[in-house]
């Protein structure tokens, strides 16, 4: 029954996994007809409009509603007291993040303001464009405090402490070390060095934030209709934070537009929706507009990073030391902090390369700015242009090739299981395999030789190389273990209907990565019937078995597993049935395309249609004693690596202007290695767009703030986005590891793209830099910094 | 608070009048008044394109029009040309190369590609990459969706798909 462990048997019939089957759910989005939070209105449906903070740091001294309550159709101003005593304030600490500390933070703050665009008071009304009427009539009075701004002085006597009770300004602080680095640079053959910056940006989801939360004060259910990644998780916390049972709490989640990690937090405007709902008795609903998503969607990669690296005379790196800074809002966010990116930027630099010395260590503190935490790729991308804007200086200080230089040091194909310098555990990569493949792809020597005439000819192309690992199917070592309520297991129910047709909930969710298709795809080849006949359930904690949902690209590594052991649980029962009724022996039999056949000559025996129908109406015909449970639940959980890590390897070809300082990205590569490839077409869809936004950091997006906190963005006319003019064509390609600890074999792909794409911009700038005797290592890569290292402005 | 306006107009082929305010912008009054919800808003300052609709034949952003000022106009929305089948072919070609992810650009998208296959049948990539340029997609990356728009051209053509 297991032939799916099998990737020859791809040609079997219902051999979907492996194959570009398109998604099922995609016709009613084409067609405008999805289901997004704001499409949904219900009756006596209230809105809300926040009033946000004008000033980053500031005492409170009054919050004035009268005003806004007298504009026919407000119904109600709330602030942070009025909320108080119905919602539980969170603090966003792991507890396997030694040391770390934040603040009790509440929906609404009582007191203080923290940074500017935190929401302080809501203003209810019968419509959006009512309560934004009310919400500019609310009079906040405030008393400045000195602002925390700049991280670079966030811990120097002298700055506000944000948190007086905390002491200082640090929230985390952790070093990583192994073996002896002080002694591999004292004996290095040489040592090259550099200051990187990654610049704070956001995600900038084209559907905001959204919520609508509904309190039946009779039946005492809450119900909230939310954008989000993970639904039972946000379960979990408003039914602790708002005083409920957790079974009183029903989260849906239905299409969702777009999140990237942007959706998986706990943002305090949201849970004082949903306390406003429980207070009001009614249906509330909440949209963010997009200048309000600039200052309170979570931001992310405010980081510097001091780097150094050392190298023996053949070329061979034997240290590497880095010391990351980076700041992360007033709050560590809750309930995965904002300590993580920080946390895995000093495990993941290096993360390729065969070396033995390795010392990082992260500063994490506290400002008063929007706060920061997870986004896309989370630490990766910083991770990644650390130790590859290092490689290639150090390629160039040994006078080798970028390609050669990482021939010599990438982690050689078939040395797994190993550990890295940083202390992770790696099951299998194919870095060797990756980086050949990405050469022939892009026909790297002719390239090369491209560039050089052109460089005769006064044009200036640049070549940039990003080899990255991504840390995907994550277990409980990642949230679980620190104290948080995050699912690293995940399940998935498969039943068979009377029609024969099949329906499969899972706890993952969709938010157009493309989940519904490939669990259609895992179940239909599971079960054993055509994929039509498939339908799959997602995004509601009442009808789903109680999962993580979908961050960290674990979706398909770890749904996936759960959805294939439930549909060959399913299977067996079927086939169990078949057998009394055929009175053959259940091993005789199998199941394809919907029909019970006798195994080996395929013959067919009896449609799965009708032994539904005798299961569910004329179950007076089987054996008494018979089980006939056609419905099945499994879960799946990682247990022998905390993490399955993939990888990659990206290429970057642009062509730099130095008059103007612009690039033109004329192509982009990327091989990766995301094990078993269940449906390429998704999988290599999610590379180009993860690509895309790396390329956004890497070139336009940036969250800049005045001295004084502002931040100084208005709207997308200030915050660049990559848009289709200025994007490159993108060529993937894949090598294939899977994983042994499940039978499907998968890991994630959602993330390598973002992981790559800066670091290999970044080399491909400096690489066309780099006869000017010009680089440029602070992202983003504007024209003016471009220009700037020219010494033209 | 402002006055209200009364307007009659022709939405996806039927006769509509309501009374706006004099505020209302063309998607506000289509997902609000008429609950025609295939149109989205992502930015409202004519920055993304997810609202883009068609207004007397032309694209437009719908955040940027206001309803007040549509009166006797001609009014289409991704409902619409889904229903008359005028798309068909670059929805299908959207769902078959994974063109949509989250699919909240997607109806702006679909609208803005139209319009392009309408007076230049025969697009180079970079045109095709230029004229969907103000519609904001954070899914894709876009090179599905040139890739989508390009076949259809090319099918409509009678060529081979590119
Ligand atoms: S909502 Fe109209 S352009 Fe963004
Ligand atoms: S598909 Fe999500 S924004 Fe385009």
């Amino acid at each position: 029954m297991n032939e799916i462990a099998d990737p020859g048997s791809i040609d079997r019939p219902n051999s979907y996994i492996g194959k570009s089957v398109p998604r099922p759910n995609v016709k009613k989005l084409v067609e405008g007809r999805g289901q997004y939070v704001d499409d949904i209105v219900l009756p006596r449906m209230v809105h809300v409009a926040l009033v946000r903070s004008s000033l980053a740091h500031a005492r409170i001294t009054g919050i004035d509603g009268a005003d806004a309550l007298d504009v026919p159709g407000v119904l109600a101003v709330f602030t942070g007291g009025d909320l108080a005593a119905h919602c539980a304030p969170w603090v966003g600490v792991l507890a396997h993040l030694k040391g770390m500390k934040s603040a009790p933070q509440r929906p609404l703050p009582i007191d203080r303001a923290t940074w500017v665009g935190e929401a302080l008071a809501a203003v209810v009304a019968e419509t959006r464009a009512i309560a934004e009427d009310g919400a500019a009539r609310v009079r906040v009075s405030y008393e400045t405090l000195p602002a925390a701004v700049d991280m670079g002085t966030a811990l120097e006597a002298g700055t506000a402490i944000i948190h007086p009770e905390l002491g200082d300004n640090l929230c985390f602080e952790r070093v990583n070390e192994t073996g002896n680095v002080e002694q591999a640079f004292a004996a290095a053959h040489k040592v090259v060095e550099a200051t990187f910056h990654t610049a704070r940006h956001t995600g900038v989801t084209l559907e905001p934030r959204s919520i609508l939360a509904d309190y039946n004060r009779a039946s005492g259910k809450l119900t909230v209709y939310h954008s989000t990644q993970a639904p039972h998780m946000m379960q979990g916390v408003f039914a602790k934070h708002l005083g409920l049972p957790e079974g009183d709490v029903r989260v849906i989640c239905a299409d969702v537009g777009g999140s990237y990690g942007i959706k998986v937090h706990v943002y305090p405007d949201e849970v004082a929706v949903a306390a406003i709902a429980k207070i009001m008795g009614r249906p509330v609903k909440f949209i963010a507009d997009r200048l309000e998503s600039f200052s309170s969607d979570i931001h992310a990669r405010d980081h510097r990073i001091k780097g150094r690296m050392a190298v023996d005379a053949n070329g061979r790196i034997t240290a590497i030391d880095i010391d990351d800074l980076t700041g992360i809002g007033p709050y560590s966010v809750y309930p995965r902090t904002s300590a993580v990116e920080g946390n895995q930027v000093v495990s993941l630099v290096g993360g390729p390369y065969d070396f033995a010395n390795y010392h990082a260590k992260t500063a994490v503190v506290f400002q008063n700015k929007t706060p920061t935490s997870q986004y896309r790729a989370v630490g990766h991308p910083i991770a990644t242009a650390i130790t590859e804007g290092l490689v290639d200086l150090a390629a160039e200080a040994v006078g080798l090739d970028p390609v050669e230089f990482r021939r010599r040091n990438l982690m050689a194909d078939g040395t797994y299981p190993r550990t890295s310098a940083a202390g992770l555990k790696f099951e299998g990569l194919s870095h060797i395999a990756s980086l050949d493949k990405l050469l022939a792809m892009m026909d790297y020597a002719a390239l090369r030789s491209e560039q050089e005439r052109l460089r005769g000819e006064g044009i200036h192309r640049g070549i940039g190389l990003a080899a990255f690992i991504e840390l995907t199917n994550p277990s409980p070592f990642m949230y679980g273990i620190g104290g948080a309520r995050i699912s690293a297991q995940d399940g998935c129910t498969v039943r068979i209907d009377p029609d024969g047709s099949v329906v499969a909930a899972t706890g993952v969710t969709e938010q157009g990565q493309g989940t519904e298709a490939i669990m259609r795809q895992i179940v239909a080849e599971g079960v054993g019937v055509p994929i039509e006949q498939v339908r799959v359930v997602t995004g509601d904690t009442l009808t789903t078995p109680y999962g993580g949902g979908t961050w960290a690209c674990r979706g398909t590594g770890i749904g996936g597993e759960a959805a294939l052991q439930s549909a060959i649980a399913v299977k067996g029962a079927v086939l169990a049935i078949a057998g009394a009724m055929l009175q053959a022996q259940p091993e005789t039999l199998d199941l394809t395309n919907g029909e019970i056949v006798e195994r080996g000559t395929g013959r067919a025996r009896m449609p799965l249609a009708e032994l539904a129908r005798i299961v569910y109406f004329r179950g007076d015909t089987l054996p008494a004693d018979l089980p006939r449970e056609l419905i099945q639940t499994r879960h799946f959980i990682t247990k022998q690596y905390p993490f399955a890590f993939t990888n990659g390897i990206q290429a970057s070809y642009l062509e730099l202007d130095v008059e103007t300082g612009l690039v033109k990205l004329l192509k982009h590569w990327c091989v990766e290695d995301c094990g078993r490839v269940i449906n390429p077409l998704l999988v290599d869809e999610q590379v180009r767009g993860g690509i895309v936004q790396g390329i956004g950091a890497a070139l336009y997006e940036e969250c800049p703030y005045s001295s004084d906190g502002q931040v100084l963005v208005g709207s997308m006319a200030d915050y660049l986005v990559p848009m289709a003019a200025e994007m490159p064509d993108i060529e993937v390609g894949h090598v294939e590891t899977p994983t042994r600890e499940s039978l499907l074999g998968a890991k994630g792909a959602g993330e390598a793209g973002t992981a790559g794409a800066p670091a290999a911009i970044m080399n491909a700038i400096n690489d066309a830099l780099r006869p000017l005797r010009a680089k440029v290592l602070a992202q983003p890569f504007t024209p003016e910094r471009i220009l700037a290292a020219l010494g033209k402005v | 608070m402002s006055a209200e306006i009364a307007i009659t107009l022709t939405v996806n082929g039927e006769r509509v009048a309501r009374r706006v305010e004099a505020r209302r912008h063309l998607v506000d009054f289509l997902r609000l008044d008429l609950g025609l919800m295939g149109s989205h808003t992502g930015c409202e300052h004519g920055f993304c394109g997810a609202c883009t609709v068609r207004v007397n034949g032309a694209i437009v952003r719908g955040c940027l029009v206001l309803a007040a000022s549509l009166d006797g106009a001609q009014v289409e929305t991704i409902e619409g040309v889904s229903d008359s089948g005028e798309i068909r072919d670059l929805q299908d070609a959207f769902i078959a190369r994974n063109a949509a992810q989250c699919g909240y650009c997607t109806p702006g998208m679909l609208l803005t590609a139209a319009d392009l296959l309408k007076h230049n049948p025969a697009p180079t990539r970079a045109q095709i990459r230029e004229h969907l340029s103000g519609n904001y997609c954070r899914c894709t990356g876009y090179h599905a969706i040139v890739d989508a728009v390009a076949a259809v051209a090319a099918k409509r053509n009678g060529r081979a798909t590119p």
